[in-house]
């Protein structure tokens, strides 16, 4: 049975700690709203983008010529996995939840003998893949210091992506992002970004139509295709900033209630344990006064 | 009997305009482009240079890069960035000329981005005058 010295001290550092959840939690709110927007406002861009690649992939009739960033190399025996993940902790399973999903694929990959190299952009999940996949990591990104993720971040990590592939050290590209459905739910997700991946919901019976390039087709894929893939990452890290919101202010949330329901429960052992005192206290002055 | 059809401009922060129109006039790489209802499917890039949308009152928007797919008589433009012209300041502007004929004047550009450079000038005059 602790003393009443130390149920004291328990309650008061749980109450503490409930403070500091409280705080983290209202700022991760007011947070969320930006990120939020920013994540809702920027998802039609990547969308649109998407789409044009996905027209032009099917509007290509020469697979052979066409560039291999669009179509791929052919082969699929080297990947390059993007882990893109928190720079903070203390946001529930966001990161965790990134990186179960990215170690089922690298484990598939791996069994497949297939050649893997992971990036890694932020620190969160570079700590949890280190242990198990440490040597595939061939660059580690974090963007701890910026407060706003601007185009210009995932432009940086996009043209590596982009300079790597140049140099054929990948076949196929897959981001590993978390998806912000709404303040609660995120959902981890795979995507594959080299080459473009027709995606199954995507009706194509009356889209498939050939273009008119101007200039040439070849000029325009050019700039697009490296256009697009800096998009595809900036997208993933609007999503990412804003799941990272909600899931570490529903992670606080809950901590914040817990940290309540402990101190209820403290209380009461508290208050119990101090009446027993005095009863006994009582009971020895009756008894001693009988005595006499 | 409607001769309209579907215009967007997006770029990675916000849909900065939507809506149905009748007529619009790109900046297109090689040279202006009136894009009216049933253009064939086309893609190109932007130069700098003005967006005109015609609708029943004219619309100028102010564009630096981008690139635009036409299909299915859906105009879409995505760019990094756009103004619209009434939101243009006058310092803005001059800074944004000042810049582009220092890159002009500086032998490291390429001719790709002399080429660009020169059209920026020439539209920012085009606004400020």
């Amino acid at each position: 049975m602790p003393s009443l010295d130390d149920l004291k001290k328990r309650i008061k550092s749980v109450k503490s700690t409930q403070k500091i959840t409280k705080a983290m939690k209202m700022v991760a709110a007011a947070k969320l709203r930006k990120a939020q927007e920013s994540a809702e406002k920027g998802r039609p861009y990547s969308q649109k983008m998407q789409n044009i690649i996905l027209n032009l992939t099917k509007s290509i009739n020469d697979p052979l010529n066409a560039p291999k960033l669009l179509v791929g190399t052919g082969d699929n025996k080297k990947y390059l996995c993007v882990v893109l993940t928190a720079d903070r902790g203390l946001c529930g399973g966001f990161n965790s939840n990134i990186c179960k999903l990215a170690k089922q694929n690298f484990k598939k990959i791996l069994n497949e003998k297939k050649n893997l190299k992971i990036i890694s952009v932020g620190s969160k999940g570079y700590d949890q893949i280190r242990r198990d996949y440490g040597k595939y990591v061939i660059k580690k990104y974090s963007f701890k210091e910026k407060k706003q993720i601007t185009f210009n971040e995932a432009n940086i990590v996009g043209s590596e992506i982009i300079s790597l592939f140049n140099q054929g050290e990948f076949d196929k590209c897959i981001l590993f992002y978390n998806n912000f459905k709404n303040v609660i739910t995120q959902i981890p997700q795979a995507q594959q970004i080299i080459p473009a991946e027709i995606n199954k919901n995507y009706n194509d019976d009356k889209n498939s139509f050939s273009y008119d390039f101007e200039p040439e087709e070849d000029e325009i894929l050019e700039d697009l295709l490296p256009k697009n893939i800096s998009t595809q990452v900036f997208k993933a890290l609007l999503e990412n900033a804003a799941s990272e919101q909600g899931s570490r202010m529903t992670a606080m949330d809950n901590a914040t209630r817990n940290a309540g329901e402990l101190v209820d429960k403290l209380t009461i052992n508290y208050n119990r344990s101090r009446q027993a005192s005095i009863t006994k206290e009582l009971i020895e002055i009756i008894s001693g006064a009988e005595s006499l | 009997m409607s001769d309209i059809f579907k215009v967007e401009i997006i770029t990675p922060d916000q849909i900065v305009f939507k809506s149905d129109v009748k007529e619009v006039i790109i900046p297109s790489y090689e040279g202006q482009m009136g894009i009216l209802k049933d253009h064939i499917p086309l893609i190109t890039f932007l130069k700098p240079g003005i967006i005109v949308i015609k609708n029943q009152e004219e619309k100028k928007y102010y564009i630096e890069e981008g690139t635009v797919e036409f299909s299915d008589n859906n105009l879409l433009i995505l760019t990094s960035k756009v103004e619209d012209i009434n939101n243009l300041a006058k310092s803005y502007i001059s800074n944004l000329q000042e810049e582009a004929e220092k890159k002009l004047k500086d032998h490291n550009s390429s001719d790709k981005e002399k080429y660009i450079a020169f059209h920026k000038i020439e539209t920012l005059k085009e606004i400020n005058r």
